[in-house]
């Protein structure tokens, strides 16, 4: 079996799963199980982290008997995505956290330096840090050097659904860390565009608003559960090399001639 | 029959005047000492709006919509039918053909169009859509009329009278509680809405305009005396705690973008409130002897009261006609 690794804890599924924007709890929960997602992700506002009112939908989100991924969407510097990830950690019970340092309000791309600074924090302070990133070769070699054993580069700017902006970025990032877990986070619109990146040697896709915001998020999450197992497949079956030329897929000699 | 209506929020109400209009003596008991105080629809846009709802994926809003259109203006005069305009920015125009795509019942509307329909929003929004058949009121001119109604009906209301539906003798007892019942129901969970108030003479708009937003769900709704709710954040969360810095800036700001006058606007007042839901966000009525709940009615009290409180008021007569073969078998 093809088993994919995060900090020691195996995993089947290949896709992780966001939760938020979805029409109502309930479709959530039919996606993640149409999906067979094993983790999905959820985000913690502050606000209702200190309150402890936020607990009804976290215990959804337990029940849907998922591993959390706790994130700190929505953080522009380190200082907050540190205490949302120490929050999230009390919640949830979890060492795993998504982190997100946001730098750039319109495009929402991670603040690379912020992202290195927050991981060394976390990293040394015991958490499991996935970081969401560019496609930075620099970036990356700086958050495994804070302490991160997942990197997650984007595929385009969250929500956006444009698919994979730099496919030479991507391809680049896996050559050079081939044996690092890496996921596609952000950008993904289309099941073809998670295919794409699993084909690419990707390890696993992580996307929410293609999902949450599909007209039919249970028929998507579906979707997205079988292009991802396609592209994991078609990547471990070896592609064909493109050619220039036809080449003819019946043999030319020694066809049965008539007349 | 004697029945109890536990809560004079707006599911409480309707259901008040649906049950009295089918001949049932009918007593309100509200635990606020002033109509609305407590009730979450106070914070409401109160829109009637089924087409615009049915985007979010609640088709039952589309579905059972044009009931409440039908309702709300036979039993009070406060209706505006004016419409719901929906806007986008130039950057998010994705997200009106999106809408576009998933509801019906409206109209495209260009510049010139837009510019007719809201004279002050003219030269800002190239495309548009319009809904001409939804209506809105003001939560606080509609449950007092509400109350009104009630009464020459010959129902009663009592303020400052809170009570466990469970302990009180009737004949049947409806729980409109919300938030408040959540001990009985206990799948109900608290969406938190925040809202703000804003003043300014500078602009008039005849009706609630939507601005899309990949994030929020953001309306602005015009009420008597230059007055604007902005509404609403939908956070999983029920904490009454007062309005975030970070949603009063998203709505002011949303406002802003619909019209930069609204920058100069005076705020009145800002609000967040709790709003009982289900795990698929649409309402439901239980029957629990003879405690009839309605509840769930989320982002949507306004819109699917006028269905539910029918439904409430059915499960009761339901109870009624059960208790009457009750006696009778006992009888014989």
């Amino acid at each position: 079996m093809d088993k994919l690794s995060f900090y020691g804890t195996e995993i089947s599924s290949r896709l992780l799963l966001g939760t938020a924007q979805y029409p109502s709890p309930q479709v959530l929960a039919e996606a993640v199980r149409a999906s067979g997602a094993e983790i999905v992700t959820v985000s913690l506002r502050r606000e209702s982290g200190r309150l402890r009112e936020g607990q009804d939908f976290w215990g959804l989100i337990q029940g849907l008997g998922c591993k959390v991924l706790p994130n700190t969407a929505g953080c522009h510097s380190v200082q907050e995505a540190v205490t949302t990830a120490q929050m999230a950690r009390e919640v949830f019970g979890t060492p795993w956290v998504k982190l997100e340092v946001i730098g750039d309000a319109d495009t929402l791309q991670p603040d690379v330096f912020g992202l290195v600074e927050a991981a060394k924090i976390l990293s040394d302070d015991g958490f499991q840090v996935f970081p969401y990133t560019t496609a930075d070769l620099v970036a990356a070699e700086k958050l495994l050097e804070a302490g991160c054993q997942v990197l997650m580069p984007w595929g385009a700017p969250i929500g956006t659904g444009m698919g994979l902006n730099d496919v030479y970025a991507l391809r680049s990032l896996r050559a050079h860390f081939p044996d690092v877990p890496l996921v596609v986070d952000a950008g993904i619109g289309r099941p073809s565009h998670a295919a794409e990146a699993m084909e690419l040697g990707y390890d696993a896709i992580l996307l929410n608003t293609a999902v949450s915001k599909a007209g039919d998020p249970v028929g998507m999450a579906r979707a997205f559960g079988k292009a991802i197992e396609a592209g994991r497949e078609g990547f471990l079956a070896v592609p064909i090399e493109p050619r220039d030329m036809a080449a003819p897929s019946t043999p030319v000699f020694g066809r049965a001639t008539f007349g | 029959m004697r029945v109890v209506v536990v809560g004079a929020g707006v599911a409480g109400l309707v259901t008040a005047i649906h049950l009295a209009e089918r001949g049932a003596s009918v007593e309100v008991l509200e635990r606020g000492a002033r109509l609305g105080e407590s009730a979450c629809a106070w914070a409401a846009g109160g829109m009637i709006a089924p087409w615009c709802e049915a985007e979010t994926g609640e088709e039952e809003a589309a579905r059972l919509g044009p009931e409440a259109l039908d309702w709300w203006p036979r039993q009070i005069d406060e209706v505006a039918v004016e419409g719901t305009l929906v806007v986008a920015s130039r950057r998010d125009q994705a997200e009106l053909s999106r809408f576009s795509r998933r509801t019906d019942h409206f109209e495209w509307a260009d510049a010139a169009r837009v510019a007719e329909l809201e004279p002050d929003l003219a030269g800002r929004f190239e495309r548009a859509l319009f809904f001409p058949e939804e209506a809105h009121v003001d939560p606080r001119a509609a449950l007092p009329a509400l109350q009104r109604r009630f009464e020459a009906l010959g129902g009663r209301i009592r303020l400052g009278a809170a009570a466990n539906p469970d302990d009180i003798d009737a004949d049947a007892v409806v729980d409109c509680r919300g938030f408040g019942a959540r001990d009985a129901l206990k799948e109900l969970r608290g969406v938190r809405g925040e809202m703000v108030l804003l003043r300014t003479d500078e602009v008039s708009l005849k009706r609630p305009v939507r601005l899309l937003h990949p994030r929020i769900a953001l309306y602005v709704i015009p009420r008597a005396d230059h007055v604007f709710m902005i509404g609403a954040t939908a956070i999983e969360s029920a904490s009454r705690a007062k309005i975030s810095a970070r949603s009063a800036v998203e709505l002011i700001n949303g406002a802003y973008a619909l019209h930069s006058a609204f920058g100069e606007a005076e705020v009145v007042e800002t609000c967040a409130e709790v709003r009982p839901s289900f795990p698929d966000n649409l309402p439901r009525v239980v029957r629990d002897g003879r405690v009839v709940r309605v509840n769930g009615l989320y982002r949507n009290g306004f819109l699917l009261s006028p269905t539910f409180g029918r439904l409430a008021a059915d499960a009761v007569f339901e109870l009624e006609k059960s208790s009457e073969a009750d006696r009778q078998r006992l009888a014989s």
